[in-house]
């Protein structure tokens, strides 16, 4: 009898582990065959191999020789550290008014802002492109910078108004009562309280901008103005028809590989955030 | 706030249905005349064209159609299962955990570029693997051959956003009170009924929400799809014909017309989960 719960629970076991073995090896394998394959060149590169066998910076070296991806790499950055900081000074006096002012139209503009949030970017693609030729951004950073907005904002407020709403009334009565403006209420009591939720805002943000490819697709033209998604998706090789994918896949890891240590980094907060956005709302 | 969202939402949009009954050019959109519903419908040397008579539309809403169905449905599936593994308490789980968040971490155009060097036709590790498995007697174009594109765009999405939905239902495991379960191991309850009839039923409500969620970003799906399979009218989904219109072809009107019916399509969605979920919507409301 013993026996039999003990291999019963062994062959339970085992088939666990397997599951997670199999699952931690979809995850991550392409990842791991992208660094691989970013390591071949030449001939080696059209021979599959699923250890690596030596290492090659050549890739790498290249990609930052024959295409502009420093300065793509320098673009992504400018542009996604723009919307973050404009979209959260934005957001937080939004989430501020939302969460403790009450007046008429507050669900009304709540609902309106989940709704944006699942908006599809093409349908403002044909204004958003009169809008840019018309301020004469277009193929500038600054019209990536306007566009994201689109995107980052409302869910930035929504996150930061969830998180406010949580945060006890007392605190603001208090300072109210010592005379505190409601700007002062912002930025002394709730923004030191507010870190975690605005880390959680900033890295969501950070990334959805760092990622966008339909509007910086359409909105630059030549290849020093693209950022990093569309330089990638659109890199080519001396000949029309064969694609560099050793090059390719180095600049995949080298713009993939400090994205995933951030977010493991700060899984737990990314984690919150997006429960925050979807699950409550 | 307000002003910034309707710059970049409101305005555009509005101009966008405007554009979509318009003769509008890329070239000139602002010298356009105003053509009615030609754009979506019209008779014209005895054949119908237009949108609603372009074939290609009607299959981009296919793709679209069929592209969500399934892939929200695997990651469903995929994603419930990779929440109960992480729920359970087991050695390595926050590496585990780790590991399953690496491809959500990873952007969509990179991922579409990784994948399509392993379902490389000539060249890739998927084809080399099967065929040293014996499972295919030649190598398959995953991403070129009309039958198996649609499935590689849907693979490779699964792929990217299941994280996404295990995530969340992991976020929906763990508020699950123990005393449920607790009392169904008094019982005697085995660990499948406990998952039908005390698990399932609780986690529904975050299951459904995160289902909506998927399924209006599946809608739209634009990025994968462009890299993953260009020009492929076997996979082109609403997104891509509409900008396939408005910029290779610089035809703003039809283009605008395009996006204007996804985003009705989009709009009802948000409507009926909107309405569905009234009482839930307020930000906090239920901690």
């Amino acid at each position: 009898m013993t026996v039999r719960i003990r291999t019963g629970s062994l062959i339970r076991r085992a088939l666990f582990g397997l599951l997670v073995t199999g699952i931690v090896l979809f995850a991550t394998f392409p990842l791991y065959y992208a660094v691989i394959t970013s390591f071949k060149s030449g001939a080696a590169l059209f021979r599959v191999d699923y250890l690596p066998r030596a290492i090659d910076w050549q890739n790498y070296i290249d990609v930052f020789r024959e295409q502009p991806f420093g300065r793509n790499i320098l673009n992504s950055v400018v542009v996604a550290t723009t919307v973050v900081a404009a979209g959260l000074l934005l957001s937080l006096t939004a989430a501020y008014a939302l969460a403790r002012q009450r007046f008429r139209g507050r669900r009304l503009l709540l609902l309106t802002l989940l709704a944006v949030t699942m908006f599809p970017q093409v349908a403002v693609l044909s204004g958003l492109f009169e809008l840019v030729r018309a301020f004469g951004l277009y193929n500038r950073l600054s019209s990536l910078g306007l566009s994201y907005m689109l995107f980052t904002l409302p869910f930035s407020v929504w996150i930061l108004t969830t998180f406010l709403r949580e945060l006890p009334r007392e605190l603001e009565e208090a300072a109210i009562m010592d005379g505190a403006s409601p700007l002062t209420i912002l930025l002394r009591v709730f923004a030191p309280l507010m870190g975690p939720a605005v880390v959680t805002t900033v890295l969501l943000a950070f990334i959805a901008a760092w990622n966008e490819f339909l509007f910086a697709l359409t909105f630059t033209l030549t290849s020093e103005q693209r950022t990093v998604p569309v330089a990638i998706a659109l890199i080519s090789g001396a000949s029309q028809h064969e694609l560099p994918w050793g090059q390719i896949m180095a600049a995949s890891v080298v713009v993939t590989v400090p994205l995933v240590l951030l977010v493991l980094v700060f899984q737990r907060r990314i984690i919150a955030g997006l429960a925050a956005g979807a699950v409550k709302g | 706030m307000i002003l910034v969202l309707a710059v970049v939402a409101g305005w555009p949009l509005l101009r966008t249905i405007w554009f979509g009954f318009t003769d509008a050019h890329l070239a000139n959109p602002g010298g356009a005349v105003w053509v009615g519903w030609d754009n979506y419908l019209r008779h014209e040397e005895d054949a119908w064209r237009g949108l609603l008579a372009d074939p290609l539309w009607w299959r981009a809403v296919g793709n679209t159609l069929v592209f969500t169905l399934i892939s929200v449905s695997l990651e469903t599936l995929l994603g419930l299962v990779i929440a109960l593994v992480l729920n359970a308490s087991f050695a390595l789980r926050g590496w585990v955990r780790a590991a399953v968040l690496v491809p959500w971490a990873i952007p969509t155009i990179v991922s579409a570029q990784m994948w399509s060097w392993i379902l490389n036709d000539q060249f890739g590790m998927l084809n080399d693997l099967l065929l040293r498995l014996g499972m295919i007697a030649e190598p398959l174009a995953w991403t070129a051959d009309p039958s198996l594109a649609l499935l590689s765009v849907i693979l490779v999405d699964v792929w990217k956003t299941t994280p996404f939905m295990a995530l969340l239902i992991l976020a929906a495991l763990q508020m699950l009170p123990r005393d449920c379960y607790d009392a169904a191991r008094v019982d005697g309850v085995g660990p499948v009924r406990t998952f039908f009839h005390i698990t399932l039923p609780l986690i529904s409500p975050a299951l459904l929400v995160a289902v909506v969620f998927r399924a209006l970003d599946a809608l739209r799906v634009f990025d994968l799809i462009y890299v993953l399979t260009p020009n492929s009218a076997q996979t082109m989904s609403m997104s891509v014909y509409a900008r396939q219109q408005l910029v290779d072809f610089q035809s703003v009107g039809a283009g605008s017309a395009a996006a204007t019916m996804l985003f009705f399509v989009v709009a009802t969605c948000i409507a009926v989960f909107l309405v569905a979920f009234r009482g839930r919507l307020e930000p906090g409301a239920n901690g």
